[in-house]
């Protein structure tokens, strides 16, 4: 047992943000209260500190299987743990692909034996995500995933993305797609823009994206199934995704750190601000930062995405797209969000709680009889982020080095502290 | 007095005064590729690679010439025939080349910013030859030099920039760099090759896809190479590109009869450029080669050979004449 005490409870489900004491036993949340007092229970003094429901991620690669020199589900899931996510959803683009449900069991496997935190995985649409036959979605299911995707690249066709979100509609599974236009994306390397062109890099242009989540919201319109757009970046989409809500379908979009604090102007010749889809125009960010005010951003997702030294250090254009994320997600959204006043912590913890719950089709709430999975943070707590100190097994962050005010200080799984600062 | 350059990476973070600088640097080196003995002495004993990961002749012939008559010895290496086809990274290759022990490194690599790139992760000066679609520094200082030479005066010029701007590294160093002495700069080409948002790499740009807009009362037109193997998306047929850009003679009298043409080669006559031009009084494309020398000498002395920026120079100190 662990009582948790003089904690400010933060929940977005009730709303309730008070200072309340909390009672985990047998791995689930037993009583909710003032000053409550148990004898034989381990008491965790959380002071000063914020106590919000367990943060869920529903954007990472943990690259195994098959990328086990990048990333395993040990290290990513310490990584995800330090970064207050009780709850990861691992992209399937591994090798082999998780398009069908004996990767799934791997997986699930794997992380029963050696993860910190719950990994839900998410299941290619596509067998190989190759955009032609469907995956074996029903099976993966069955093995445990909570949603599909061909991330990486989009789910291929129109009529490929009906007929997946037909049948995962039918399957209570929602449907994420990395939305990119292959033939605007053509070998870009950074968003287009007066920024590329000064850098001579070739430019990915917004388009790309917005292109393709128009496209999405078109056949979510026409199925009726679940869409949730993953990285959003630009403007342009998000008209899209606001369009869609005032419709009443059912669309739901997440967006990265990364986007939400840099942009174009940040890159230079360093391989670590290079990631798809690339760093937005300054327009686009407060855009995005708008959306995650009004709430029509439901989530916030790290894409957390290792990558092993020596494959990031080559020439921009030849690197491989992506960052680290898991353990600076929380103290960007502090920085650039709370911190200047733009959202409300319940807002923030919405966003990596309640929010992205809400994508999965689940609930997540500081409630007797809940899951006992929670994340306690400060929102003060002064400390730089050093990559090298990080146990993941990549350190391909632009963050490296920055400061941050606060930080994850335990986080909680199933009753059982994970991590503890 | 100015200090050492570390590198040389590009236009852009240069000062008119470090430009200016190295303008008057070539200057010797210039009266130098007149005489009948053109050998110094003054890098002997340096050592320069000259490492192209990039097909180029022009650009390596003329590094290994200056460094020659530096009296530099060189060690050249050609992607082609190096390690890279057997998959070893831009940054082994690098580093296996700066255990040889070069006193610098010139590079030309097809992607934007692996000088950059590369000079960050060794000790020796890197000069950039020409990086993907970025810069391509030693080419806008050259064309600088003869503008110079030619007009009288590097500042204030109306400068017509034609063709595919878009990937061009020459483009991007001679806006950096004329921008930087008040020229006031027209970009002109098909439209998706100069996008909007080009004007904003420097003060005085503008962009217009009319050819005789662009050569109206122009000072100076640098045609761009139309670079075949580029036009990848969509493409555009030579004929078109002849019919609305070629410079003819008939356009260049729209710019008058003192505006200079220059061109950075190789040139495809009876594309973007009609032979009456090429070789006609207006034209300074051999004189920008021989400038090249001078330029490439200049710099190789400056960040090579590493005498301070007041030092006397070597091409006027006749006892440093070698053989």
């Amino acid at each position: 047992m662990l009582l948790i005490k003089n904690g400010r409870v933060l929940d977005p489900a009730g709303k309730t943000d008070a200072a309340l004491d909390v009672l985990l036993d047998d791995g689930r949340i037993s009583k909710v209260g003032a000053d409550l007092s148990d004898h034989s229970a381990e008491i965790f003094d959380a002071r000063g500190l914020i106590v919000a429901p367990g943060f869920i991620d529903l954007h990472c690669h943990l690259r195994e299987p098959g990328q086990e020199m990048s990333e395993t589900i040990e290290t990513g899931t310490r990584a995800a743990a330090r970064g207050g996510f009780t709850a990861v959803c691992c992209m399937p683009n591994t090798q082999p692909v998780n398009d069908n449900a004996s990767v799934t069991r791997s997986i699930v496997d794997r992380a029963a034996a050696s993860g910190s935190v719950r990994v839900w995985p998410i299941g290619a649409a596509s067998l190989g995500s190759k955009g032609e036959a469907l995956a074996e979605i029903a099976a993966m299911k069955d093995a445990g995933i909570v949603a599909v995707s061909d991330d990486g690249k989009p789910i291929a066709t129109a009529r490929l993305m009906r007929q997946v979100m037909d049948y995962c509609d039918a399957l209570s599974l929602p449907v994420i797609d990395h939305c990119e236009d292959a033939s605007l994306f053509a070998g870009g390397a950074m968003r287009e823009g007066p920024h590329s062109l000064r850098l001579g890099l070739p430019g990915i242009p917004a388009q790309s994206e917005s292109i393709c989540v128009g496209r999405d919201v078109e056949v979510a319109a026409m199925t009726g199934a679940r869409l949730h757009i993953a990285h959003m970046s630009t403007r342009g989409s998000l008209d899209y995704v606001r369009w869609a809500k005032n419709q009443g379908l059912r669309v739901t979009c997440e967006v990265t750190p990364h986007h939400f604090t840099l942009i174009d102007e940040d890159v230079r010749y360093d391989t670590r601000y290079k990631m798809n889809p690339p760093l937005a125009s300054r327009s686009d960010r407060e855009a995005l930062i708008e959306g995650l005010v009004d709430g029509s951003v439901d989530a916030i997702a790290t894409d957390h995405a290792p990558h092993h030294a020596a494959s990031k250090d080559v020439e921009f254009d030849r690197a491989p797209f992506g960052i680290t994320g898991f353990e600076t997600a929380l103290a960007l959204g502090l920085a650039a969000l709370v911190h200047p006043g733009k959202l409300s912590l319940m807002r923030l913890v919405e966003l990596f709680t309640t929010g992205p719950a809400r994508v999965l089709g689940i609930e997540r709430k500081i409630a007797a009889g809940e899951s006992g999975d929670l994340t306690i943070f400060s929102a003060d707590h002064e400390w730089t982020f050093r990559a090298s100190e990080s146990p993941s097994k990549s350190h391909n962050t632009p963050f490296d080095g920055r400061a941050f005010r606060g930080a994850p200080m335990a986080t909680i799984v199933a009753g059982r502290v994970v991590f503890r600062r | 007095m100015l200090q050492r350059l570390p590198h040389l990476l590009g236009i852009e973070d240069l000062s008119t005064e470090q430009i200016a600088f190295i303008l008057d640097q070539a200057k010797p080196f210039q009266e130098l590729q007149r005489h009948p003995l053109k050998k110094l002495a003054t890098l002997r004993g340096k050592t320069v690679a000259v490492a192209f990961f990039e097909a180029s002749t022009r650009t390596r012939i003329s590094f290994t010439t200056a460094a020659a008559r530096l009296g530099a010895d060189t060690m050249a290496l050609q992607a082609e025939a190096s390690s890279l086809k057997k998959g070893e990274s831009l940054i082994d290759t690098v580093r296996t080349l700066e255990a040889m022990r070069p006193d610098g490194i010139v590079m030309r690599h097809s992607s934007s910013g692996a000088p950059a790139f590369v000079a960050q992760r060794i000790e020796v000066p890197v000069l950039n030859a020409g990086d993907g679609m970025h810069e391509h520094p030693t080419q806008a200082l050259l064309d600088a030099l003869t503008i110079r030479d030619r007009k009288g005066k590097l500042e204030g010029w109306n400068v017509t920039i034609l063709g595919d701007i878009l990937h061009s590294r020459v483009a991007r160093s001679n806006i950096h760099l004329l921008s930087k002495f008040g020229a006031r700069i027209t970009l002109c080409g098909p439209a998706m090759w100069i996008p909007r948002g080009l004007e904003t790499l420097a003060p005085g740009l503008r962009r217009t896809t009319c050819i005789e807009e662009a050569l109206s009362g122009a000072d100076v037109i640098m045609v761009l190479r139309v670079q075949t193997e580029r036009i990848h998306e969509p493409a555009l047929s030579p004929e078109e590109y002849v019919l609305r850009y070629q410079l003819t003679q008939k356009r260049l009298c729209l710019a008058g009869p003192d505006a200079l043409v220059l061109h950075p080669g190789p040139m495809i006559r009876g594309l973007e450029i009609d032979s009456t031009v090429a070789d006609g009084p207006q034209s300074a494309v051999l004189e920008q080669v021989t400038n090249g020398l001078a330029i490439r000498m200049a710099l190789l002395y400056h960040l090579v050979g590493g005498a301070p920026a007041d030092a006397p120079h070597p091409a006027k100190d006749r006892s440093n004449a070698s053989d």
